[in-house]
């Protein structure tokens, strides 16, 4: 009797389910050693983590406001990556749009809709300015987009810094913050006594607006398609340099979408810890929801819990809080170990062990 | 602008150019193994975080430095073997896998710094690398103390360049992993195990950027904080790109950034830093990089199988 692998063309909807499933469960596994390496009991810390996130109608307003800026990254991945633009950049493309939008929210006297308005629309132009560079760079001079989206995160962080803390700064606080936007340009808060504001209703409108681009336009399928094969689609008639560089567009516009979240549901300002990563954990999240933005809103939901959860159970047990780094560096690594299962079945064979692997 | 000129010639400017390259050097060369097999390793910068990390713990405890560079090397192999695992045994994609293994290393080198430590108010230090002036070189006008009074892992981390160049080129397992990084359907029949080789590569190079990681823990700083790696692992693939996959000119892709750091480090100290913000120099390095980068690539010839998982049945 042995084993063999078996190329399987076909992955039901139940099976990704069931190997995202398996990929959160097979992480919190792992990490429950590390957790045990802390001191603590890692039922307690788990339990303590979930109860956090989801216990009562306030953490879950918490976990929702954290998910919100990690929806919005999670969609820009999964556009970029659709496309296979390897946009790494969502971070530095969040900061762009947290400083343009802030910009926009600052003047004084625009009516509450329309600054709204404005500052979403200067957050996507923000971000999306920023994530034609790696793009036009890529299809112009061939330069790698990993590696340029990488170093541009650097970029962007240290042009954030240096206008807050020169001739942006804060002339009231002195603090190296932005000045606050308008009062009129705040998002407006859903439910009294909690942080739960308009950008999470943004956020999750977002997703089906995404799913609808990806699914049911020309555009959505040029990006499927140029993702897949793009030597098939310059066949098929595509302008495939066209259509990276508007998917790379609207990867970054949905990436500085979440700095605008940030900056007018929850700080009001451009400060320099407005992002705790968001852009990275974006990554995960897309790759968790397999590319599917309808996915995306468990799977930001997952990670939302899990940094909110992080803090109160470290505070509780004395697990360090960067459990939740590690809990998302080892679900993407699981969830890429599930995608074995989506191409390959597992058979059992007749002969002598090995015979069938060839 | 003479007193700058002045000051790039001398001696203490040239000292720290060789310091800062050192790092780079190790990492690049490391990734530059790794991809002349065949597989991309983004996990670089993570790799070299948690290197920094176990280098530096275990230079605490033990007090003896090597054994921290030794661990540094055995956790870079570690972490850079799941990138194998992953990559070259399962045929994942290189992209995401590196991303994971940078993701993963990051997180459990806070974690288990933070696990050890705790959060002093003042981050514990060791006595770090003192250099190791080389006797009758280090009294050479001008380039004695520049290149003969530096560290040891910077002397090794030089003379890798050309026994790396050797290797690969002179050696029946440098001419393997070649093989196995352009063409490895005929590197199979050739003999040659894909997978072996590959694996290979892949671990060597993580045990390079752990000791990448080290350096700065141990002989650049005294310390190790969360931001010790700052993107110099993103820096080194871009050098990889830049120096053609070829070791000399990786080496001097890596002089070279380490001149524009030394230089923006010059300038912030010198009359400059106090017109300009000091972010603009920090992200002069970030921006000379790319534009080295845009202006290679366009001609850049990678390894023909780079980012291509190996399958025996499949031609």
């Amino acid at each position: 009797m042995g084993l063999r692998l078996e190329p399987r063309d076909h992955a039901s909807a139940w099976l990704n389910l069931s190997l995202s499933l398996g990929a959160v469960l097979a992480a919190l596994l792992l990490c429950a050693g590390l957790v045990a390496l802390a001191g603590a009991d890692v039922g307690t810390a788990y339990a303590i983590m979930f109860e956090s996130a989801f216990g009562d109608v306030y953490a879950l307003t918490e976990t929702l406001v954290k998910a919100a800026p990690l929806i919005f990254t999670g969609l820009a991945v999964t556009v970029a990556f659709r496309a296979k633009f390897w946009n790494i950049g969502a971070e530095g493309q969040l900061l762009a749009g947290a400083v343009a939008g802030c910009w926009v929210g600052g003047f004084e006297g625009i009516p509450t809709p329309l600054a709204i308005a404005l500052m979403l629309l200067a957050g996507a132009a923000g971000g999306a300015a920023l994530a034609l560079i790696p793009a036009l760079l890529r299809v112009r001079l061939k330069v790698d987009d990993v590696v340029s989206t990488l170093l541009i995160n650097s970029i962007a962080y240290y042009a954030m810094m240096a206008l807050i803390e020169g001739p942006w700064k804060d002339p009231l606080s002195g603090y190296p913050n932005s000045p606050p936007i308008a009062d009129s340009a705040w998002f407006p808060v859903l439910i009294d006594g909690t942080r739960l504001h308009f950008g999470v209703v943004v956020a999750f409108l977002a997703v089906p607006a995404v799913w609808f681009l990806l699914r049911r336009t020309t555009l959505g399928f040029a990006i499927r398609a140029v993702g897949e094969n793009a030597e098939a689609a310059a066949y098929g008639g595509i302008g495939v340099t066209g259509v990276l560089v508007t998917a790379a567009a609207i990867s970054g516009g949905l990436a500085g979408l979440a700095g605008i979240n940030e900056v007018a549901g929850i700080h009001y300002q451009v400060m320099g810890e407005i992002s705790p990563g968001f852009g990275y954990t974006g990554i995960v999240i897309a790759m968790l929801a397999r590319l599917n933005p309808i996915a995306v809103i468990p799977s930001a939901l997952f990670f939302a819990a899990v940094m909110t959860g992080a803090e109160a159970m470290s505070r509780a047990t004395g697990v360090p809080v960067f459990l939740a780094d590690v809990i998302q560096g080892t679900a993407l690594i699981t969830m890429l170990v599930a995608l074995l299962f989506t191409s390959y079945r597992i058979r059992r064979t007749g002969g002598p062990a090995g015979v069938g692997a060839r | 602008m003479w007193g700058l000129v002045d000051q790039l010639f001398q001696v203490g400017f040239l000292a720290a150019l060789v310091r800062i390259a050192t790092p780079l050097l190790l990492a690049t060369l490391g990734e530059m193994l790794s991809e002349r097999a065949g597989v991309l390793n983004l996990g670089i910068e993570g790799i070299m975080l948690i290197g920094a990390m176990a280098g530096f713990s275990v230079a605490y405890f033990s007090g003896n430095l090597w054994l921290g560079v030794a661990a540094a090397m055995a956790v870079g192999m570690v972490m850079a073997a799941l990138h194998a695992l992953l990559t070259v045994s399962f045929g994942l994609s290189q992209h995401v896998s590196g991303i994971g293994v940078t993701m993963l290393s990051s997180g459990l080198a806070f974690y288990i710094y933070r696990l050890v430590f705790g959060q002093p108010g003042q981050p514990p230090s060791v006595t770090a690398f003192q250099p190791l002036p080389l006797p009758g070189l280090s009294a050479l006008p001008v380039i004695g103390p520049a290149l003969f009074s530096q560290h040891a892992l910077t002397y090794i981390a030089f003379l890798l360049v050309p026994l790396s160049a050797f290797i690969l080129d002179h050696t029946p397992w440098g001419l393997s992993v070649r093989m196995v990084g352009e063409n490895p359907h005929a590197a199979d029949s050739a003999g040659v195990s894909v997978v072996a080789r590959r694996w290979q590569a892949v671990v060597i190079g993580g045990g390079l950027m752990g000791v990448a990681g080290a350096f700065l823990s141990l002989a650049q700083f005294n310390a190790f904080t969360f931001g010790v790696i700052n993107g110099r692992g993103w820096v080194a693939i871009a050098l990889v790109v830049f120096g053609q996959w070829r070791p000399w000119r990786c080496a001097a892709g890596a002089l070279m950034f380490a001149f524009i750091d030394a230089l923006q480090l010059r300038l912030q100290a010198s009359g400059l830093g106090q017109h300009v913000p000091y972010e603009a120099f920090l992200i002069l390095p970030f921006l000379l990089t790319i534009v080295a980068m845009a202006s290679v690539s366009r001609n850049a010839v990678a390894p023909a199988a780079l980012l291509k998982p190996f399958r025996k049945e499949e031609r």
